[in-house]
């Protein structure tokens, strides 16, 4: 009965055409690099320019103070990460396959975050967490205050990028595997998170990528104590503010290598994962 | 293995899918669960798995009680119309799954997998993804892989609902080959009468969540327990109160005892076959189904006054149990 798995064979003529039509089309290509240039490309060169090369560049990046802020935002970025993967696949988890009352109300609330200015949700967690505090819980001025704001609005990334997964996810591979001998536990390990680690993979690089960025929900929360709490970017603020704009740009750009490091690592990561799709 | 449902009911909300069904499915058969779609066939297949509960009523297993036994103990092996792949593992990964799941040894595992492969025609494809292969191919990765834990029972939901007419017929015969082989009691659901016929040695044959009549093909097609079963079994029309098949009825050109007058209608050659459509005289249509010679012999024409009869009709009496079928005169 043997079906044929041969590749159905394409006359080469044909073929050449197909790849002249798929290739050649330069209109769409040129839009996309002229808008990536515009809004990407040039701000980011404009960067590397302001920054003075050779020895004040070095010095402004191993400034104390500046190695110190590079260091608690790439900590406190990977371990809001962290905490995101998690809870954001657990929160993703409940929307898909529970029922409850108020669900739609929930499930509005996980993108307040996004809708909010950050400087309004600052805000809110220093009037609700900070000194004057209704729970007496004061973590103003606090690595735990800037951990908890970097939380707040990285909340919906891995929560939206896993949910739709999850709701496409197919309910026959889980009762193939239950009929095949798996428990709930073997199920979840060798199903259900593999079929979502690429989303959540990257859901996690982006929200990663944001609370290294973020500056608006920090800058009064952490009262920026040099040393303690005070990430890169409002670091930079400083020193914009101070007058040294080779500094900052000689910090921005540390910030900016690192955090693309680890958004590559991500994503090739998350590629070798997803070779199943092809 | 053989399987006995008793009294079985479910419910969906307010959708009854099965009231108080009882089959009974010897050891080694091959028997088809067939009827229109939604008639609770389904069903009755993810009872018999594990896969639903029933709201009441018993399955046994063996004779055992099987209500309180996991899908994962009972022994099965179940087959998804979706074919229900998973995704991000290779096609031997899948087969091997239901053994890795039991931690059976490496070399045991590696052993059945590729004897597996061997049986279903995909060695070489073991490093392939299923997004790799064609429909066909999937189903028969999920065969595989349903095979692979050495089921006593072999459940498959509407295997073939997914596939082309082509891959349909030869998975078909596949299926039938691999019974003789293997010998596992085997469950199928169907919406394709056609397809049970061909397939099963028995037939249940199920409609609005209850069963009209289980028998061999046969048995289905000759002496049908009421009009829908005859009708979902094969091709049906009505020669007064009589159903027949259209094939039984004799078209000639000169009356004879009970023949009844019609004038033909329309006449559509299908190749070898040809449909008469026929009006009788009482004002009611039906048809004929002859063959080309017939219809050459008779010389029929449009309009033709022609006499039929039927060499074998049934005639089903609401009043007396579904089973008693009368009539078969001929």
């Amino acid at each position: 009965m043997a079906i044929s798995a041969v590749a159905p064979t394409v006359p080469t003529k044909v073929r050449s055409h197909l790849r002249s039509t798929t290739h050649e089309s330069f209109l769409p290509v040129g839009i996309v690099t002229t808008f990536l240039s515009v809004v990407v490309l040039l701000p980011l060169a404009a960067i590397v320019a302001h920054a003075s090369p050779g020895r004040s560049f070095w010095a402004a990046v191993f400034q104390p103070a500046a190695l110190a802020s590079l260091e608690f935002s790439l900590v406190a970025s990977l371990a809001v990460a962290v905490v995101n993967a998690v809870a954001g696949t657990l929160i993703a988890w409940v929307l898909v396959r529970d029922k409850f009352r108020g669900k739609p109300l929930v499930n509005a609330v996980v993108d307040l975050p996004f809708a909010l200015p950050t400087i309004v949700a600052g805000l809110t967690l220093i009037s609700l967490y900070g000194p004057r505090s209704p729970f007496g819980i004061n973590v103003a001025y606090a690595r735990s205050g800037v951990i908890l704001a970097l939380l707040f609005v990285t909340l919906p990334f891995v929560v939206r990028s896993v949910q739709p997964v999850l709701t496409e996810l197919d309910r026959e591979m889980e009762e193939a595997a239950a009929a095949l001998g798996a428990g709930i536990l073997q199920t979840y390990s060798r199903i259900i998170f593999p079929s979502i680690l690429p989303a959540l993979i990257s859901g996690t690089a982006l929200g990663f990528a944001r609370s290294v960025g973020e500056f608006g929900s920090v800058v009064l929360i952490s009262g920026n104590i040099p040393f303690k709490t005070e990430l890169a970017a409002v670091h930079i603020f400083g020193q914009i503010e101070s007058g040294d704009m080779g500094g900052a740009a000689a910090v921005s750009i540390v910030l900016l290598v690192l955090s693309a490091a680890v958004l590559v690592a991500l994503e090739t990561l998350g590629r070798r994962i997803v070779r199943y799709d092809g | 293995m053989s399987i006995a449902l008793r009294g079985v009911t479910k419910r969906f909300d307010r959708h009854v899918a099965l009231k108080d069904v009882s089959v009974d499915i010897e050891s080694g058969s091959l028997t088809a669960l067939v009827g229109p779609s939604g008639g609770g066939k389904s069903t009755l297949l993810r009872v018999i798995a594990g896969l639903e509960r029933p709201d009441s009523g018993d399955v046994l297993i063996d004779g055992q009680t099987a209500v309180d036994v996991p899908v994962q103990d009972r022994g099965i092996g179940f087959v998804f119309q979706h074919y229900a792949a998973f995704k991000h593992m290779t096609v031997w990964e899948n087969v091997a799954f239901g053994l890795r799941v039991r931690k059976m040894r490496r070399d045991a595992i590696r052993e059945r997998v590729d004897h597996l492969l061997h049986l279903v025609q995909l060695e070489g494809l073991g490093g392939r993804y299923p997004s790799q292969l064609s429909g066909g191919q999937r189903q028969r990765m999920a065969l595989a892989r349903a095979l692979a834990i050495k089921p006593e029972v072999l459940l498959l939901d509407e295997p073939f609902g997914a596939l082309d007419a082509a891959v349909r017929a030869e998975l078909r015969a596949w299926l039938r080959a691999l019974h003789r082989d293997v010998h596992v009691t085997t469950i199928f659901v169907t919406h394709d009468q056609g397809e049970a016929m061909e397939i099963a040695d028995r037939i249940v044959l199920i409609n609005r969540g209850h069963v009209e009549q289980t028998g061999t093909p046969r048995e289905l097609y000759e002496r049908p327990a009421n009009p829908f079963v005859m009708s979902f079994i094969g091709p049906i029309t009505q020669l007064g109160d009589a159903f027949v098949r259209p094939h039984d009825i004799d078209v000639r050109n000169i009356p004879a005892e009970s023949s009844l007058e019609a004038m033909v209608q329309r006449i559509v050659h299908l190749g070898f076959e040809v449909r008469v459509d026929l009006m009788l005289a009482d004002g009611r249509g039906a048809w004929a189904q002859m063959t080309r010679d017939e219809v050459d012999q008779l010389e029929l024409r449009l309009g033709q006054i022609v006499y039929v009869r039927s060499s074998r009709e049934t005639r089903f009496h609401s009043d007396l149990p579904s089973h008693a079928v009368l009539g078969n005169a001929g």
